[in-house]
C-alpha cells in the first residue's frame, strides 16, 4: 500500500493541476530512490538522534493508570526538538528537497507545529522558508508565528475562505503551482496528492516502529489497545504503521468532535463525513449536498481540517482502525488530568487522544494502552489560562 | 438545446483566419438571474465560446479574481444544479464549455452531471484537478454523451505528459500560457508559443491558450500562434466592477474578439 498510482483501495490518487504532475513525479522518483538508499535512511537517523533527540521514550503513565483502572502508557513525541511529530517528516522532506536542488521551501500549517518543524530545517539547512497560516490561526497560535519568525521564515497570514488550516492548504498549492520549479512544498500531513500520504507516512513510521520495540522489550507483549488523534493524520498513520500487522492490537484514531459531531461544529471527517476529492487525493470530507466543503470547528487548530489522509480512509473501511471523535470538552478535561495526574502537559490535538481513556467503562478494567502522545501543549497555553482561569491561585475545573 | 460543436466552430474559425475568443465568466457572479443575458450579451460582443465556472469553496487552481468570485456566487447559495440550468435558458448558437473542480461532479454522480449538462447544451467539460491519468470513468461516461473532455497542458509538462493530454483532449487542448494560478501577472508568450508548437506535433485537436490573458495585446499575441485566447480573471473582475451597466465591458470584449483576426 499504496498501489503504483498511489491508491489505498480507492482512495488516494492525484487530482491535481496539470501543472503540478511533473513535480509530483520527480519527487516520488527521488522519495523512492532515496528510501531505498542506506546512506539516505542512515543519514535521516542520525539527523533524528542527533538534532532531533530521538528516541523518544515511552511512559508509564501510573496516576493516570490509578485513576482509570486501566494500564496506560504514552509514546513520548512531545519531547521531539520543536515540541512534536512534525519534525520528522519536515527533516525527511528537506533532505530530499536538497536532493532535488530546490531553493525555496513552502509549507502550511494549522497549530503551527509543523510551520515551527519546517523553519527549524529550513535554519538548519540554509533554505529560504515560507509559511502560510490561516489568519484565525495565527491568532489562536500567537507563538508558533514568533518562533517561526526568529528563525527566519516568512509566515503569510491566509485571508481565503475559513482562514484555518484547509485555507493555508489551498495558498500553499497555488504558491506551489506558481513556483514550482524551484519550490518543493512540504506538506505537514498524510494527506495530499501521491506520493505524499505514502511519503509521509515513511518519515512518520518512525514512531510505531520505535514504540513497537519499547513496548515488547519493557513489557514483552503488544498493548491491547493503541491510540492517536487524527486531524490530517500523520502522527496517527506514523504510529499505526508499527502496529497494523499486529492483530493483537486494537488500534483507535481520534477525531476532533469539536461542540459534538451531532451540532455538526466538529472536524471528523471519518466519524461524520463522506467520500470526495480535495487537496488531490480522495478520501473522507466534510462537505455538503454539493460537495463544497463546510466550515470546521475545533479547540485544537491542528485538527481543524475537513479532510483526512486516504490511507485512514481505507483503514476505516476495512475496519483495522476504528475512529472515533472526542469533543472540545472531552479534550480540554484529558489536557487537563494529564497535566494535573503526569505532569505532562499534552498539545490540545494529543489530549484527544486520551479522551477515550478517561470514559468509565469503554475499556475493560486492566486493558493495557498505548497512547501517542504527538505533541506538547506550551503553545496551548494561552487559551489554557483562559479556559481554566489560571490568572487566579484555584484553577477551575480540577 | 442544441449548440455548435467545439471542432465546427474552430474549423469555421480557421477558415475565417481568426482565433476563437473564449471567455470566462463565473456561473452564478454577479448574478445568477442574469447568467443567460450576461452569456447572451458576451456573444453578441464578439466571445466565440464561453467557460462557465461551476463555483467551488476550495477552486486551487484559481487565483485571487476567480476565488473570490466563486465565493461570491458560493455566498449566495449558487449550486452546480441552478448554474446548468441557467446556461439552459441562453439563448446562443456558440459552444459553451463548464470548468469546475472533481467533487462538486463526484457528488452529483458523473451520470447525472453528464445527463444535465448534455440536456443543457453544453458541449464539453473542463475539470481543474483532474488529470488524463484519472480520468477513464468521466470520459467514458462524458463521451457517451457527446461531450468533451478538455485537459489542460503545462509549460511544465515533460514530452511523455503532453503525450498524454494532447491524446486525452477533446474540443481543443488548454494550453497554460505559464506556471501558475489563474489571473497572475502576463508576458511569457515565448513560453506559451513553444508549448503550443510542442503540441501541434502531437494532435490536430485545436490548441487554446489562457491564464493571464487579460489585454487586446495578449489576445492577438496569442492568436498569432493559437487557435482560441481564453480570457478569465480581467472578464470576471470587470463584471464585478461594472455594476448594472455592462456597456464598457461589452465594448471591450469587441477590442478582444477584433484582435483575434489575424488578417
Amino acid at each position: 500500500m499504496p498501489d503504483s498510482r498511489g491508491r489505498f483501495g480507492v482512495y488516494g490518487g492525484r487530482y491535481v493541476p496539470e501543472t503540478l504532475v511533473p513535480a509530483l513525479d520527480e519527487l516520488e522518483g527521488e522519495f523512492k530512490k532515496a528510501w531505498a538508499e542506506p546512506e539516505f535512511r542512515a543519514e535521516f537517523s542520525r539527523i533524528l538522534a542527533e538534532f532531533v533527540g530521538r528516541p523518544t521514550p515511552i511512559t508509564e503513565f501510573r496516576r493516570l493508570s490509578e485513576r482509570t483502572g486501566l494500564h496506560v502508557v504514552a509514546k513520548r513525541e512531545d519531547l521531539n526538538h520543536t515540541g512534536a511529530h512534525k519534525i520528522n517528516n519536515a527533516l525527511g522532506q528537506v533532505l530530499l528537497a536538497r536532493r532535488m536542488g530546490k531553493t525555496r521551501i513552502i509549507a502550511e500549517t494549522g497549530a503551527g507545529q509543523h510551520g515551527v518543524a519546517t523553519a527549524t530545517v529550513c535554519a538548519l539547512f540554509g533554505l529560504k522558508c515560507d509559511v502560510y497560516m490561516g489568519e484565525e490561526d495565527t491568532h489562536r497560535q500567537q507563538l508558533n508565528v514568533f518562533r517561526m519568525r526568529l528563525m527566519g521564515a516568512r509566515v503569510i497570514p491566509v485571508t481565503s475562505g475559513t482562514k484555518t488550516l484547509k485555507d493555508a492548504l489551498n495558498e500553499a498549492m497555488r504558491d506551489w503551482v506558481t513556483h514550482v520549479r524551484d519550490t518543493h512544498y512540504i506538506i505537514g500531513t498524510a494527506a495530499g496528492p501521491h506520493p505524499y500520504p505514502e511519503m509521509v507516512r515513511e518519515f512518520q513510521r518512525v514512531i510505531g516502529d520505535e514504540s513497537r520495540q519499547q513496548y515488547l522489550d519493557r513489557y514483552g507483549r503488544s498493548p491491547d489497545v493503541g491510540i492517536a488523534c487524527v486531524g490530517g493524520g500523520s502522527n496517527a498513520i506514523g504510529f499505526f504503521a508499527g502496529w497494523l500487522a499486529d492483530p493483537s492490537v486494537q488500534l483507535i484514531g481520534v477525531e476532533a468532535g469539536g461542540l459534538g459531531v451531532s451540532t455538526g461544529q466538529h472536524a471528523a471527517p471519518l466519524t461524520a463525513g463522506s467520500p470526495g476529492v480535495l487537496h488531490g487525493s480522495m478520501s473522507y470530507l466534510m462537505q455538503d449536498e454539493h460537495g463544497q466543503i463546510v466550515g470546521t470547528h475545533s479547540v485544537s487548530a491542528g485538527l481543524d481540517y475537513p479532510g483526512v489522509g486516504a490511507e485512514h480512509a481505507y483503514l476505516k473501511d476495512s475496519g483495522r482502525v476504528h475512529y472515533e471523535a472526542a469533543t472540545d470538552e472531552e479534550a480540554l478535561q484529558a489536557f487537563h488530568d494529564v497535566a494535573r495526574l503526569e505532569g505532562v502537559i499534552p498539545a490540545f490535538e494529543s489530549a484527544h487522544a486520551f479522551a477515550p481513556i478517561l470514559k468509565r467503562g469503554r475499556f475493560a478494567p486492566g486493558t493495557r494502552v498505548l497512547v501517542n502522545l504527538s505533541g506538547r501543549g506550551d503553545k496551548d497555553m494561552e487559551m489554557a489560562a483562559k479556559l481554566f482561569s489560571l490568572q487566579s491561585q484555584d484553577p477551575a475545573g480540577a | 438545446m442544441v449548440r455548435p460543436t467545439l471542432d465546427s466552430t474552430f474549423r469555421l474559425l480557421a477558415d475565417r483566419n481568426e482565433a476563437a475568443l473564449i471567455l470566462f465568466i463565473t456561473g452564478g457572479d454577479p448574478s445568477l438571474e442574469d447568467l443567460p443575458t450576461l452569456i447572451e450579451d458576451l456573444v453578441e460582443a464578439g466571445a466565440d465560446a464561453l467557460e462557465i465556472g461551476l463555483p467551488f469553496s476550495d477552486p486551487i487552481a484559481d487565483g485571487p479574481s476567480i476565488q473570490a468570485s466563486s465565493q461570491r456566487a458560493l455566498d449566495r447559495g449558487v449550486t452546480p444544479r441552478a448554474v446548468l440550468e441557467a446556461i439552459g435558458r441562453a439563448r446562443v448558437d456558440v459552444p459553451v464549455v463548464v470548468m469546475g473542480y472533481l467533487n462538486p461532479m463526484l457528488q452529483m454522480g458523473f451520470e447525472a452531471f453528464a445527463d444535465r449538462c448534455q440536456a443543457v447544451g453544453v458541449s464539453g467539460v473542463i475539470v481543474c484537478d483532474l488529470i488524463p491519468e484519472e480520468a477513464g470513468e468521466w470520459v467514458q461516461i462524458a463521451q457517451s454523451r457527446g461531450l468533451a473532455t478538455v485537459f489542460l497542458a503545462a509549460p511544465t509538462s515533460a514530452a511523455d505528459r503532453l503525450d498524454a493530454v494532447a491524446n486525452a483532449s477533446c474540443g481543443f487542448v488548454y494550453a497554460v500560457a505559464r506556471t501558475g494560478v489563474t489571473g497572475s501577472q502576463a508576458e511569457q508568450a515565448n513560453e506559451s508559443e513553444r508549448l503550443v508548437a510542442d503540441l501541434r506535433v502531437r494532435t490536430s485537436t485545436p490548441i487554446a491558450v489562457g491564464f493571464g490573458i487579460s489585454t487586446p495585446d495578449h489576445v492577438a499575441a496569442v492568436s498569432r500562434f493559437a487557435d482560441g485566447a481564453i480570457v478569465g480573471s480581467a472578464l470576471v473582475d470587470r463584471l464585478a466592477n461594472s455594476g448594472a451597466d455592462r456597456k464598457d465591458v461589452l465594448d471591450w470584449v469587441r477590442q478582444l474578439k477584433a484582435a483575434t483576426h489575424r488578417g
